[in-house]
């Protein structure tokens, strides 16, 4: 998270490292050009989001149906929600999804990047391969990968036209697997974002560390994994943060490839919330399942604040 | 360092040269190099090949599977029926009304919310104001959200200021939802810049505007690439907020692709859906094509440094 | 000359704001995108434009669930639509209670719509205290199996006449090579047929006790044996089931691959295009086989409140026009299912579905939607729990059940 930490804090190039440039470098009067430009980021965050996130939580103790109302019940919307099966196992597989997701783009990404890295022919082509998925909504990507895993039309079938006929692979149609084919859907579409941030990361890594590690004998892929890697926080954090935002939200990809299926095992907290909230006609509920996915970000979010803060102090007395 | 920094425009090129060892002769490990990126290419593009050949068969060769093949029965009609007579309700024009509306969208859409978070990523590199970091703290948690729990107030809110179902209503929403990720991704590019080109700018003389026109507007533009494929791709793909924001008139494409496709107790029609997925596709698609160097490049250029 | 005239007429009644000769856009917003649904959906349009001014704004959405989302959204907006489609049931009630729909009362009296709507079930669904919010236009029952009359000959079984019988069968059809029971993955089409199966096996008045009354003692007894003879159903379906549509579980059916499908009567348009005759290549099964019902399910269209009054003018007329006989058979012949009321020349109407109005003739064989009685909310919990129990094996009959009957005790 050091993108979002504190930019001022990457000292001048030049300056030798002393307390004093580890000030925030924009320590400077008050601007009232600054606030005025900033007029729309102001109003969208404390006239959105903070707006929205009192409300939506005040709701949660609410019984709202259709449209939102104040008859508090306590906390009963939240009893219901951890008792519910399908909140408990969406919330479960948010984790193996985030995690896999995550973990997967990175090492996957990483790789890709690497191996563009080495000064290969075609080089457009294949980031243009890589990357195109983006470009692609997630329904579309769950609706063509849906298709792909079809046991009856897609690789499945395939294959054992081919004559390998017992040849099995249709996630999908699984409760244990079916969330895998998700995480399989969801790489296809981002991992090229990760592999092009972290591209650019490596990229933008001094020649001269290269140098360095060539003199020293070091082999080429410790360099990558020891040396390199650790300087590339910032392409690291940002391909992090872009991948949680989708992560968190997911839904489309859900909606258009399982519907939550088969049974309730590929359900997602985001499904849930937005059922809630529009078909189901149980705003309250939908608010409290909303309530609980936000929480985390907000601790995250909290923590952070509070080391910042003390490191700041400490900054203060030295 | 110091004077690529100053001018990363000149330095993107520089910094975006590949890093590896130089290429020998063919040695194993090349061999390797490329088997990994062939075998990785394969598996990004199976699905565009799937969705093509699909396209481009006859309902009942579809149904006998063989996914991967070459169509028997070349047919482009799927493609002259999505774009052309494709029923969405009662109207069967196909996907073009749509297309000029997602046009309209975009085009308004992409340039205001990038402008907005520009002025955002500047003021909180080198203005920041008490608060300033906590209302950014706040954006980013923003980006967590689920849009569906802000709908509602949003929609109390702009129908209050007489915004809700027009098209001004449709841009300020998505420039709501652009803003957390595209102001980080400025306040990070502001942050890489060096701090002696703004304290020049200070001994001119110039004040907040000043500086921004004159100095910081024309270097980010690298960063802009980037800011103008992700929104692009975000606002052309957007459906929930089109139907509900937009207005009658001004239904984006993916309305109608949606349309198309979807269907609960209908029939589908396989080939068509694939020929509409990829014409609705085509813009971002084409978008990443042209840019896609310019994308590694411009992150290169300060989105990521740590 | 005609259109300079009417220009001018407009412009005239414009400024002069005069409300009484002015025509209005009504908007309709609808989720009928695919090509029947558009056909159906045509007739209300064109009839609605021949009567003369006003005129039909289509707003289609594909997806209920994105399309009544849609309106709702709009409403709240302070853009509510002229007209938008739902389904029966207790969705609306906030918008009726909340005072945003044009009350259709007088209208209705007049045209005594009470008189000829049938059965009652469906005009309850919009006719509440005195009352009416909305139209009734169409019926469409999940009561019924389609059934491969070649599957079955291949394999050398009869026809089933019950479930039980068709279970007892079934191993014969998976011998032959056919899939005995032809289901979807999505949950609606797994909560349809186990709608159905509750139905046979409770009969009508257990199942509206449990349903409608929320007898917990009653549920608490039959519920665990439904869930079990579900689960029977299971072992004869295929392992592709998971995620597949109703359409192409039907091809399975059209193609004599599978022998027997749950699914509402909306099916028999596959077995139409593809060119199947019912009684030689399929069947269709009224459900129970030996007591047939016909469900209330269906499309309504309720008129948010406008503040132009030309508009509302032109909302009752279109109003008026759907309950019409000669729309009716328009409509109801384009869209596949059965007309609102008795008087509706459906001789164009194929086999299964003169069938299905015999039925509907006795009140008797009415399964009243559980929609009626149940909110999305609870629906929605039980439809999650039936998908779950479908799709986990290990989880008991006795311990769905006993989910059941919870979701049961607090719904509202």
């Amino acid at each position: 998270m050091t993108q979002i930490a504190e930019p001022g804090e990457r000292a001048a190039p030049g300056f030798a490292g002393t307390a004093a440039e580890h000030k925030p470098r924009t320590r400077r009067k008050f601007n009232i050009q600054s606030v005025l430009g900033t007029t729309p980021m102001i109003v969208t965050a404390v006239g959105v989001f903070v707006i929205c996130i009192i409300f939506s939580i005040i709701w949660s103790f609410t019984n709202s149906k259709l449209f939102p109302n104040f008859n508090f019940i306590g906390l009963a919307q939240y009893e219901r929600l951890w008792a519910n099966d399908r909140w408990n196992i969406s919330v479960r597989n948010l984790a193996v999804f985030g995690v896999l997701s995550i973990g997967v783009s990175m090492v996957f990404g990483y790789l890709l990047a690497v191996f563009m890295d080495q000064r290969i022919k075609q080089e457009d082509l294949f980031r243009s391969i890589f990357l195109y998925p983006f470009a692609m909504s997630l329904v579309v990507t769950g609706l063509v990968w849906q298709w792909m895993f079809d046991p009856n039309l897609g690789i499945q079938s395939a294959v054992r036209q081919l004559g390998w006929t017992n040849f099995e692979f249709a996630p999908l149609v699984k409760q244990e697997t079916a969330l895998y084919g998700l995480v399989l859907g969801g790489l296809w579409n981002g991992v090229g974002v990760t592999m092009a941030i972290l591209l650019a990361g490596l990229r933008g890594v001094d020649s001269e560390i290269w140098k360095a590690a060539k003199v020293d004998g070091i082999p080429t892929w410790k360099t990558y994994l020891f040396i390199v890697l650790p300087m590339m926080k910032g392409a690291v954090a940002t391909a992090f943060i872009l991948q949680m935002t989708g992560i968190v939200r997911v839904f489309d990809i859900v909606i258009a490839m399982t519907q939550g299926g088969p049974g309730v095992s590929t359900q997602m907290p985001a499904v849930y919330v937005i059922q809630h909230i529009t078909d189901r006609v149980n705003v309250g509920q939908g608010m409290a399942a909303a309530t609980m996915m936000l929480l985390p970000v907000m601790l995250l979010i909290a923590v952070q604040y509070l080391l910042r803060w003390n490191a700041n102090r400490k900054a203060g007395r030295a | 360092m110091t004077t690529e920094a100053i001018s990363p425009g000149l330095s993107a090129g520089t910094l975006s040269g590949p890093r590896g060892p130089k290429p020998k002769t063919v040695t194993i490990g090349r061999i390797g190099v490329y088997a990994f990126l062939i075998i990785s290419a394969v598996f990004f593009l199976m699905p565009l090949w799937v969705m093509i050949v699909t396209s481009l068969k006859t309902m009942p060769e579809i149904r006998e599977g063989h996914l991967f093949n070459w169509p028997a029965l070349l047919t482009f009609d799927p493609w002259l029926k999505a774009w052309d007579t494709a029923c969405t309700g009662r109207d069967c024009n196909g996907l073009k009304p749509g297309f000029w509306n997602s046009v309209k969208i975009t085009a308004l859409s992409v340039p205001v919310s990038i402008v907005i978070a520009m002025i955002n990523g500047y003021a909180l590199s080198f203005w920041k104001y008490k608060g300033s970091e906590l209302l950014f703290g706040i954006l980013i948690f923003g980006a967590f959200v689920p849009f569906q729990v802000v709908i509602y107030p949003l929609i109390i809110g702009l129908s209050k200021v007489g915004l809700f179902a027009t098209l001004p209503g449709i841009v300020v929403v998505h420039t709501i939802f652009g803003m957390p990720i595209l102001t980080l991704l400025y306040r990070n590019f502001f942050a890489s810049l060096p701090i002696e080109l703004f304290k020049a700018g200070r001994v001119d003389g110039a004040g907040f505007w000043g500086i921004f026109f004159r100095i910081m507007l024309p270097m980010s533009v690298p960063i802009t690439i980037v800011a103008i494929i992700l929104q692009v791709t975000g606002i052309w793909n957007d459906f929930l907020f089109g139907t509900v924001f937009a207005g009658r008139e001004n239904m984006p494409m993916t309305v109608q692709l949606n349309n198309i496709v979807t269907t609960t107790t209908g029939t589908r029609e396989y080939n068509v859906n694939m020929a509409a997925t990829i014409l609705t596709a085509a813009v971002p698609l084409v978008v990443y094509f042209i840019s896609g160097k310019w994308f590694v490049r411009g992150i290169a250029a300060g989105a990521v440094k740590g | 000359m005609k259109s300079v005239v009417s220009v001018v007429a407009l412009v005239a009644a414009a400024l002069l704001g005069s409300t009484s000769v002015r025509a209005a856009d009504v908007e309709v917003i609808h989720w009928w995108t695919s090509g029947g649904e558009q056909a159906a959906v045509s007739v209300f349009a064109r009839e609605f434009d021949a009567l003369g001014g006003d005129k039909w704004v289509d707003t289609a959405i594909a997806g209920g669930e994105n399309a009544r989302s849609a309106t709702l959204q709009r409403i709240l907006g302070g853009d509510p639509p002229g007209a938008a489609q739902f389904n029966p049931g207790r969705q609306y009630e906030e918008l009726i209670a909340g005072n945003m729909l044009l009350d259709l009362t007088d209208l209705a009296t007049k045209e005594n719509w009470a008189g000829f709507i049938r059965p009652a079930s469906i005009s309850e669904a919009c006719l509440v205290d005195g009352h009416w919010w909305c139209v009734p236009v169409n019926i469409h029952s999940w009561n019924w199996a389609w059934a491969s009359v070649p599957a079955f000959e291949k394999a050398g079984v009869p026809l089933p006449t019950s479930f039980d019988d068709f279970l007892a069968e079934a191993p014969k059809l998976q011998e032959a090579g056919i899939i005995p029971f032809a289901i979807g993955g999505e949950s609606w089409q797994i909560n349809g047929a186990f709608g159905v199966i509750q139905t046979s096996l409770l009969g009508l008045e257990k199942r509206e006790k449990i349903l409608k009354d929320k007898d917990l003692e009653l549920a608490k007894a039959e519920m665990p044996a439904v869930f079990e003879k579900f689960r029977q159903f299971k072992q004869f379906s295929d392992a592709g089931s998971a995620n597949r549509n109703w359409n192409d579980t039907t091809n399975l059916v059209v193609t004599d691959q599978a022998a027997l499908q749950i699914m509402g009567d909306w099916a028999r348009g596959e077995f139409g295009v593809a060119g199947e005759k019912a009684g030689v290549d399929y069947a269709c099964l009224a459900l129970p086989i030996d007591h047939p019902t016909v469900s209330t399910g269906g499309d309504i269209f309720l008129f948010p409140k406008q503040s132009d009054p030309a508009v509302e003018a032109a909302q009752l007329k279109m109003a008026s026009m759907m309950v019409n006989p000669q729309v009716q058979a328009l409509f109801n012949n384009a869209k596949g299912s059965m007309p609102i009321r008795d008087d509706v020349d459906m001789s164009l109407a194929d086999d299964c579905m003169k069938r299905g109005l015999e039925i509907i003739k006795d009140p008797a064989n009415i399964a009243v939607d559980a929609g009626r009685w149940q909110s999305n909310d609870t629906t929605g919990q039980m439809n999650d729990l039936v998908a779950q129990f479908w799709a986990d094996d290990t989880m008991t009959a006795a311990a769905a059940a006993e989910q059941y009957v919870t979701i049961l005790q607090n719904a509202d």
